[in-house]
């Protein structure tokens, strides 16, 4: 269909670091998700103001943005914080690292809301019932929240997850040589935009079905036993 | 590290004109995107498999692949042709701001169909019996009593939708516009400030995004007033 | 707790000290070709990387390229992203405000470049439109000389840039004469034209190194007439240009 002049190989080589990152996006910023969620429903007020700064302030500026000031920005912070532990000399980022801190941190404040959503949406019996069996709060959280957490979050994570798969395009322009990077290479070398532009779409809207595919299924199974929760 | 305080008060107009340009595209992209939109939502839910698929494949492609690589279609992309430089559309899109307004449009267009048509799709059915019951005919239902009910529906989402557009707009940067991230992209060119530079232009983006979340509220109380009517 | 918080640190930093003693990290952008390009098999070419590989082999040191968009490139260096930028840098006074360059490696001037047989003259450029890379000496001589009375368009990378003259949304592209000779000896330029007279800036293009890096520079310097005298460095002039650059 394409004449994609040797770059193929190229373009694939791209695509598998965006999967990389992506699945590495996921994993911090659930974490960082869990955890802003935590703290907004908790009890300290200073806890619960700097989720919502944190939230507020990642998602009201251009995820561009964030990934830009996160890889010029980050290693003179690293290297101040190291210095304040008595370690000299100096830290850093790689393109990677800091696509990964940008998108995660992005990541982390959507799924904020998803996990606090998912949290108050468990019956308030049940935790009333694992109290009254002796539970703490630490124990319940534990035992009755977090695994009844993902069947209702799944969905939202899913929608995130699509969604940070195309914000990795953004770290193309820290030097990352993902499929967008690797794209415009080609264009470069063979002035040939669209053919190398439309490649790397298919390759993208490849990723984004095969992970709609994959969130179907994990959502069936999340739900299994469930049988009014089927769609 | 550095902070330098007065590159920020020195190049803050120009961040500001910047900052213009970015509500200029983000305006005139939504009001063609919603201009897409609802063609394309009704065609989502039409009873006609070819609209229904056409309106799928659209939808499918601009929510599949990310906004920059569209931008590059748009602009670089298409200028490859031969066929499109000699189109009357040329004098158009030969010039990037109408470029960035295209692929902003048919992104948002996109996100804003899917909106549309979940909203349409929890319209209550008796409402729309009701309507039937009177008589209506299937165009007056949909100009009565299920667009506007979808409005009200899908109201905060779309609220979100034109959020996700602004921080979108940074993009229209990487095709020559100058654009708030332009600037400030022009500005770091100068100064090899980036740190303080982007910091600046992105509580200029805060401050867009919270003016604009307040109007949706205020839109969507105004909306939904009816409704306080109904429980007082 | 240090302890721990500095192997966090660490292991969050994949890269450890900026300069270990043999090892050398040169920023380069990886679209200005015949300089710096990626072929299609994702390597870097062009003169500047054979230039630094050269340097590199005569300093004794293993180089490392790190690709950098080009308005980011000094940003990077200041922030330790790489060590030495080697890509066709411009040696201003604009830039020795932030950092330090060694002796020139190449000479430049500023060439235009019109659609052949177009009726444009460097003296009537005035509402024409003027491209340029963003962040270049090009973009700077368009302002200053030209002003608000053309029509400026930036660009991210040259050949972006390049795609818009060949599309027709540039009039006139200004540019380094060696990229602009090279372009228009590509298929691209075929219906393109050099015009009017070079504008010869004194532009002389050098290795751009931290402020205060001072046995980095001499290392280099003295590469550089190592390279120079030994003829390594003519013979990669040959590979990209007729005549000589220096």
């Amino acid at each position: 269909m394409f004449d994609l002049k040797g770059f193929g190989d190229q373009l694939l080589l791209g695509a598998l670091m965006t999967v990389g990152l992506a699945l590495s996006v996921l994993c911090v910023g659930t974490i960082l998700g869990l955890a802003g969620a935590i703290a907004k429903l908790s009890k300290s007020a200073p806890a619960r103001f700097a989720a919502e700064t944190y939230t507020a302030v990642l998602r009201g500026i251009p995820e561009l943005l964030i990934v830009l000031v996160i890889y010029f920005g980050s290693s003179g912070l690293l290297t101040a914080a190291a210095e304040a532990m008595g370690h000299d000399g100096f830290v850093e980022l790689s393109p990677f690292a800091a696509g990964v801190t940008a998108l995660s941190l992005v990541f982390g404040a959507y799924a904020t809301e998803v996990f606090r959503g998912a949290i108050l949406a468990i019956p308030k019996g049940q935790i009333e019932a694992a109290r009254a069996i002796g539970m703490n709060r630490r124990l319940v959280f534990l035992r009755v929240t977090l695994p009844q957490l993902w069947r209702v979050a799944l969905p939202g994570l899913g929608n995130l997850f699509l969604v940070s798969q195309k914000d990795t395009a953004l770290v193309s322009v820290i030097g990352l040589e993902e499929l967008t990077r690797k794209a415009a290479f080609a264009t470069g070398f063979t002035k040939a935009p669209f053919t190398f532009y439309m490649a790397a779409a298919v390759l993208y809207l490849t990723i984004t079905s095969v992970t709609m595919v994959g969130l179907h299924l994990a959502e069936r199974r999340a739900s299994r036993g469930m049988p009014g929760m089927r769609g | 590290m550095s902070f330098d305080l007065g590159l920020v008060i020195e190049y803050f107009p120009r961040l500001l004109s910047g900052a213009g340009l970015t509500v200029e595209l983000i305006a005139i992209s939504s009001l063609v995107g919603i201009c897409i939109a609802v063609p394309v939502g009704l065609m989502r839910v039409s009873a006609s498999p070819t609209l229904r698929n056409l309106s799928l494949a659209y939808v499918f492609f601009f929510r599949g692949t990310p906004l920059l690589i569209q931008i590059f279609l748009v602009y670089y992309g298409l200028s490859q042709f031969e066929a499109v430089r000699n189109s009357v559309l040329w004098p158009f899109l030969r010039q990037p701001y109408w470029c960035a307004i295209v692929a902003f449009a048919l992104n948002t267009g996109a996100y804003t169909a899917e909106i549309l048509r979940g909203a349409m799709q929890a319209v209550p059915r008796g409402e729309i019996e009701a309507a039937r019951a009177f008589g209506m005919s299937t165009a007056l239902l949909f100009r009565r009593v299920i667009l506007p009910r979808a409005v009200r529906i899908g109201w905060p989402a779309y609220g979100n939708e034109v959020i996700f557009m602004i921080k979108g707009s940074a993009l229209a940067s990487t095709i020559t516009l100058l654009d708030l991230t332009g600037m400030a992209r022009t500005i770091i060119a100068k100064t090899y400030a980036p740190v303080e530079i982007f910091l600046a232009a992105g509580l200029i983006y805060l401050a867009i995004v919270f003016v604009l979340t307040r109007a949706f509220r205020r839109i969507e109380a105004r909306l939904n007033r009816y409704l306080l009517h109904e429980s007082a | 707790m240090r302890k721990i918080a500095i192997a966090l640190a660490a292991s969050l930093a994949l890269a450890g000290p900026a300069l270990a003693a043999d090892k050398v990290r040169i920023g380069t952008e990886g679209a200005y070709p015949p300089f710096n390009q990626i072929d299609a098999s994702g390597k870097l070419i062009g003169f500047d990387i054979d230039i630094a590989n050269a340097l590199c082999a005569e300093m004794k040191v293993t180089c490392e390229f790190v690709t950098q968009d080009w308005d980011g490139i000094i940003p990077g260096l200041l922030a330790k992203k790489y060590d030495a930028i080697i890509a066709s840098m411009s040696i201003t006074d604009e830039r020795k405000q932030k950092v330090d360059f060694t002796d020139r490696y190449y000479s430049n001037s500023l060439s235009f470049i019109r659609k052949k047989g177009a009726s444009i003259e460097q003296a009537n450029l005035k509402g024409k439109t003027l491209g340029a890379q963003r962040a270049t000496i090009a973009a700077e001589h368009i302002e200053k000389m030209y002003g608000k009375n053309v029509d400026v368009k930036l660009y991210d990378t040259q050949e972006n840039a390049f795609l818009d003259l060949e599309a027709g949304r540039i009039d006139v592209m200004v540019v380094d004469f060696g990229v602009g000779y090279n372009w228009l000896n590509s298929d691209a330029g075929k219906g393109f034209e050099f015009f009017g007279k070079n504008a010869d800036v004194g532009d002389h293009i050098g290795i751009a190194i931290r402020k205060g890096d001072k046995e980095l520079a001499d290392k280099f310097n003295a590469a550089i007439k190592a390279i120079r005298a030994s003829g390594v460095y003519s013979k990669i002039n040959a590979k990209y240009f007729p005549f000589d650059i220096y």
